[in-house]
């Protein structure tokens, strides 16, 4: 078996993820290589290389792939799929992108968001937004898998791979790139983040809620608040986590000074992983909380936002 | 221009799944089912540029069981012109339902196609993505905003860490992601009128092509359940844990 | 009633508020009947669920006459009846641990689920519903889920003339958002009112008529119900459990059931009469700690729960029965108080409510009527039914239960019952379920034991399985005519009793910055029981129905 593993990349640096899905790819077992396809992605290359278990990094140079555009990508992994038992992306933005298309263009079936590998066509992977794991079985000749980083410890670096040129002439006339906005400080949104800090009535004022910043911003997180928060003032209504209906259920949810009135529990009872720092230690949140911390909530942010 | 938009009928976003005692599947019976919400918001940016004038018909299509007609019915009330059901009645996963609708594509000869970014239930995020392969157009995917101009369509989608602007030619497949709009409430007279708008039914056969997939549903389990959280002494020990233990930060 | 709105309007034959066993009866009745008279007739349903079933709950073991009536074929057209009532047990709880089997010729008659000359059904009201709305839309009749009877419509001579539709896109502030729609009117010749027990119009309805008038005041109770998927080992499709005594005590009443449906599924639940005293009982409280009581635990052990949710029922039955006739409409099903609460069945006989109602108005019709007026008909047609006579039978079942308590009430009841029906004196029951509470102070407080998360849970997590939601952002369903009175009134004198009868934790007092209690209305986990309607010592809370298809959404109820 040999697998091909797509290599995420922004601005000419090997983006973390790709580590977790060569690590996927190690699960499933067989020669791995990587495909870094880009616009002036030397230095992606060399990166990549040295990711641990890869044998061969195939790397397409062109503008015709700069910013990762589904239609060019997906025709080149096509191209090169043959070659491969698996091909293997990060269930990143891209990676979800392009790999159907390359899926349908092989008349295979696409295998999203796996989280564990149980043999080399069987999969575990969430479904109804985490609530179920579902294990699926694919008799394709030809995997075309997206990975969830989550699922999957990185491998280290340490590796040398060779790197090889990909000849290819794709062009592409029926999509153009016009601009991207990549603001670093604009937090995700509520309902889609993967990481939540949320603040209740101990956050005290409007004020004291910008201590959250620090964490939300270390955790790539975006910033809530329980009803008695929002009913005090501190912030708008915009923020509440509750009952909102469309939430997705982050991977981890910080709760500072939320005692956890029903209605807040039930908007975040899906979380993965629940946080509670509070100083009431019969606080009904610890009852959920994976991890409770019984602390005065201006202590215990400050440090935990430095010590992230 | 005519636009085509897919719908999906998946189970109510506000009902708590239930896996099968036998871990055959998820329990859909009797359980509220609804259109797919990011379905809803493709109809609703399809009937918007109808109102703007941009379109000139809103067809809805959905392959799936026949009680997906109900959710056709809800799109007709929402402001699509006609419907049309690929019936189909076994489980039919996402390259199935795109080489359906690629068909539909192919007789219908829309200039946009609409559909939800993923479906609640499968949570695969493909079909869009499918379809544009299989009928060899441009993609629009997670999209946030769509404008149209001089046969070009502008779309705003959102990625990982913020916003990208593409412009594709026409026809084009975009799928909607939440941020797109919010849609609209059915009337009560629209209810009513879509219940006398044209609905087509053609079968995969009828199609001729072959909806089955390579796929096995070989088991579906509930999550791990949340275990009795535990107590943590310090602000070093919660880092430890979720770093070593949780894994939820690296 | 309200007119500041420009709203659209519609025209109907005959509207029906409520997609229940009666709404839905009366439906298909009306249908029937135009379709044979080849008589063009528009019917109209409206249902406040997001769909139909998505708010009903009910026990149920059902008896299929009243269908019978409506479709003699109906096992032909796949009613979900497939459960027959095998057997039949009633038990008499005495502490945590033991419990006494009543035998069989002990048990009152009306409580007999087996044998006699016909076969009762383990069922789920909400598919039954589910089923009668299909049969009603292929009979052509609209049904509109997801759109709530706002407000009742009345001509100047003061005659019903329909309904209007509930406000879509309201904030919280009652201003309009982005894609808001008011509400409709659907005008009618008839409206039939089948909201269910205690329903906000029907309310209305019985005040401005006055059609409780000579009647005893209307009593209630508060139907808390679990869904389990049990071992296949345990599981006896068909069996029926019932009982009272443990944990209930000689002032606050009440009786369980617990039944074997189909897919290895168990239907378990408690009936709280709200006619209790302490305002320290929970009456959720009470149906978790019930279910450890070994007779129950050894059906759950070992399984899962899948689904909770509550309601009210109407179970004052025949004293309490108001008219059901006023002008330009009907108020039929629970929404008047058809239950049979002797049997611990509604349906049978909310249905026959319906179908009479159906052919009362379609006779009107018939005849050319342009609607408002009031159909004294009905009331003849109505007393002459079968159903009237089963309520007339049971009359004295909840005042004795009332009167006397659970086991010498019980004991009249079962003497009443086994001479025939209804031959004892008629009793009454006149104090009002919300007059009922006594003062905090007199009462003893109980300690209601932590839920193990096995077979018993908290609020939290059994709301969750009632899949209810409202849309956040819109004004509270709940009102208080005055907010003073929780705090100032209701604390110090029943310790807020609403934080406990409320079986979804919509009611709190928190305490706000200066440690002073405050009121808080969680709105958006109602799971529209109505108890706070009924149960507020002081009548200051009212529901009124929040954005359509907002609320529970129940399978297999």
């Amino acid at each position: 078996m040999s697998i091909l593993v797509l290599a995420d990349h922004q601005d000419g640096e090997l983006d973390g993820v790709t580590a977790h899905v060569v690590a996927a790819a190690q699960a499933i077992g067989g020669d791995i290589e990587l495909l870094v396809a880009g616009d002036n992605v030397d230095a992606v290359a060399e990166a990549a290389a040295k990711l641990d278990g890869v044998s061969k990094v195939r790397v397409a140079d062109s503008r015709v792939f700069a910013h990762q555009l589904a239609e060019p990508l997906s025709e080149l992994l096509a191209m090169l799929a043959d070659d491969y038992s698996h091909v293997l992306a990060a269930a990143s933005t891209n990676g979800k992108n392009a790999l159907p298309r390359v899926a349908a263009l092989k008349d295979v079936a696409q295998i999203s968001d796996i989280i564990a590998v149980e043999s080399a066509d069987t999969f575990k992977r969430p479904i109804y937004a985490g609530n179920a794991i579902a294990t699926v079985q694919s008799s394709d000749a030809l995997k075309i898998i997206t990975v969830r980083a989550t699922g999957f410890e990185p491998v280290a670096e340490g590796g040398s791979a060779s790197i090889e040129v990909v000849e290819q002439s794709i062009d592409n006339s029926i999509s153009a790139f016009v601009k991207e906005s990549l603001a670093e400080s604009d937090r995700p949104e509520l309902g889609a983040a993967r990481a939540v800090v949320s603040g209740g009535r101990g956050m005290g004022s409007a004020d004291n809620f910008k201590l959250l910043d620090g964490i939300a911003d270390k955790l790539g997180a975006a910033i809530g608040a329980s009803r008695a928060a929002v009913d005090s003032g501190f912030v708008p209504n915009d923020m509440q986590v509750g009952q909102t209906g469309k939430i997705v259920a982050p991977d981890l949810y910080v709760a500072v000074g939320i005692s956890g009135a029903i209605q807040h529990l039930a908007g975040m009872k899906d979380a993965k992983v629940i946080v509670a720092i509070n100083k009431d230690e019969d606080a009904p949140i610890f009852q959920v909380a994976d991890y409770g911390l019984v602390a005065d909530l201006f202590e215990a942010v400050p440090e935990l936002e430095q010590k992230l | 221009m005519k636009i085509l938009v897919a719908i999906k009928r998946v189970i109510d976003y506000n009902v708590k799944i239930r896996v099968k005692p036998d871990q055959s599947d998820v329990d859909l019976t009797n359980v509220k089912m609804a259109m797919n919400p990011f379905c809803e918001i493709a109809v609703e940016e399809a009937v918007r540029l109808k109102e703007k004038g941009i379109a000139s018909e809103v067809v809805a299509v959905t392959v799936g069981p026949k009680a997906a007609q109900e959710q056709l019915r809800t799109s007709l009330a929402l402001g699509a012109d006609r419907g049309i059901h690929v019936q189909a009645d076994e489980r039919v996963e996402s390259l199935g339902a795109a080489k359906a609708l690629a068909k539909v594509v192919e007789e219908e000869q829309p200039e946009l196609i609409l559909l939800g970014k993923q479906a609640i239930d499968t949570d695969n995020n493909q079909t869009g993505q499918m379809l544009a392969a299989l009928t060899g157009r441009p993609q629009g995917t997670f999209a946030s905003e769509i404008t149209v101009e001089d046969g070009k369509l502008q779309v705003t989608r959102e990625i990982d860490g913020g916003l990208q602007t593409l412009e594709l030619t026409l026809p084009a497949v975009v799928t909607a992601d939440l941020r797109l709009n919010e849609p609209r409430y059915a009337k009560l007279p629209d209810v009513m009128k879509a219940k006398k708008k044209p609905l087509d039914v053609k079968t995969p056969e009828e199609l001729g092509i072959d909806v089955a997939s390579k796929l096995a549903l070989i088991k579906v389990e509930p999550p791990a359940e949340r275990k009795g959280g535990i107590r943590v002494s310090s602000v070093d020990e919660l880092v430890d844990k979720l770093q070593n233990e949780a894994k939820v930060i690296s | 009633m309200t007119a500041e709105t420009e709203r659209d309007s519609m025209d109907f034959d005959v509207v029906i508020v409520g997609a229940g066993a009666s709404g839905l009866a009366a439906a298909c009745r009306l249908m029937q009947q135009a379709n044979s008279a080849e008589r063009e007739l528009s019917v109209c349903v409206v249902e406040k669920g997001s769909e139909v079933g998505a708010h009903i709950l009910s026990g149920a073991v059902f008896e299929t006459r009243a269908l019978d009536e409506l479709f003699p074929d109906w096992k032909a057209r796949g009613a979900p009846l497939t459960t027959p009532a095998t057997r039949d047990e009633l038990y008499l709880l005495k502490d945590a641990d033991k419990a006494q089997k009543l035998p069989n010729a002990l048990v009152p008659r009306a409580m007999h689920n087996t044998g006699g000359d016909q076969t009762r059904y383990v069922t789920s009201a909400g598919n039954l519903c589910r089923w009668l709305g299909e049969q009603a839309e292929a009979l052509g009749v609209d049904i509109f889920p997801g759109f709530a009877a706002q407000d009742i419509i009345e001509d100047e001579q003061g005659a019903v003339r329909g309904i209007i539709t509930g406000d879509m896109g309201v904030d919280a502030d009652g201003e309009p958002k982005d894609g808001y729609m008011p509400g409709m009117e659907l005008r009618a010749r008839y409206t039939l009112f089948a909201e269910g027990s205690h329903g906000h119009l029907g309310k209305r309805l019985i005040q401005r008529f006055a059609l409780d008038e000579g009647r005893d005041p209307q009593h209630y109770g508060l139907g808390l119900k679990e869904l389990w998927d049990i071992p296949a080992d345990k599981h006896e499709p068909g069996l029926i459990l019932h009982g009272s005594g443990w944990p209930l005590d000689k002032h606050a009443h009440g009786g369980w059931f617990l039944y074997h449906g189909e897919d290895n599924q168990v239907m378990v639940g408690l009936i709280m009469d709200l006619s209790y005293q302490n305002p320290w009982l929970s009456p959720f409280d009470e149906f978790q700690r019930m279910k450890h009581h070994p007779v129950l635990a050894k059906h759950l052990e070992g399984g899962k729960r899948v689904a909770y949710g509550a309601r009210s029922i109407t179970k004052g039955g025949f004293n309490c029965l108001p008219k059901m006739t006023f002008p330009g409409g009907l108020l039929i099903g629970c929404d008047a108080g058809t239950l049979n609460f002797a049997k611990i069945k509604g349906l049978h006989t909310a249905m026959k409510s319906g179908m009479v109602a159906a052919e009362t108005v379609f006779d009107a019709l018939a005849n050319e009527s342009e609607g408002g007026e009031e159909l004294s008909a009905f009331t003849e047609k109505w007393e002459q039914s079968w159903a009237y006579a089963e309520l007339k039978e049971s009359a004295s079942f909840g005042p004795a239960l009332h009167k006397y308590g659970t086991l010498v009430g019980g004991a009249y009841n079962f003497v009443d019952q086994l001479l025939g029906g209804g031959k004892l004196p008629n009793l009454h029951d006149t104090t009002p379920d919300h007059a009922a509470l006594k003062p905090a102070a007199e009462c003893e407080k109980i300690e209601y034991p932590r839920p193990d998360g096995k077979l018993s849970f908290d609020k939290l997590s059994s709301v969750y399985l009632s899949n209810t939601n409202h849309e956040e952002n819109q004004p509270c369903h709940l009102k208080l005519s005055d907010p003073a009175i929780p705090i100032r009134d209701n604390l110090p004198k029943y310790a807020e009793p609403a934080v406990r009868y409320c079986p979804a934790g919509v009611y709190e007092v928190v305490e706000d910055d200066d440690g002073q209690p405050q009121f808080r209305i969680n709105f958006q986990n109602c799971v529209h029981c109505k108890t706070c309607d009924i149960k507020d010592p002081a009548q200051n809370i009212t529901w009124v129905t929040p954005e359509g298809g907002g609320g529970p959404n129940y399978p297999n109820m």
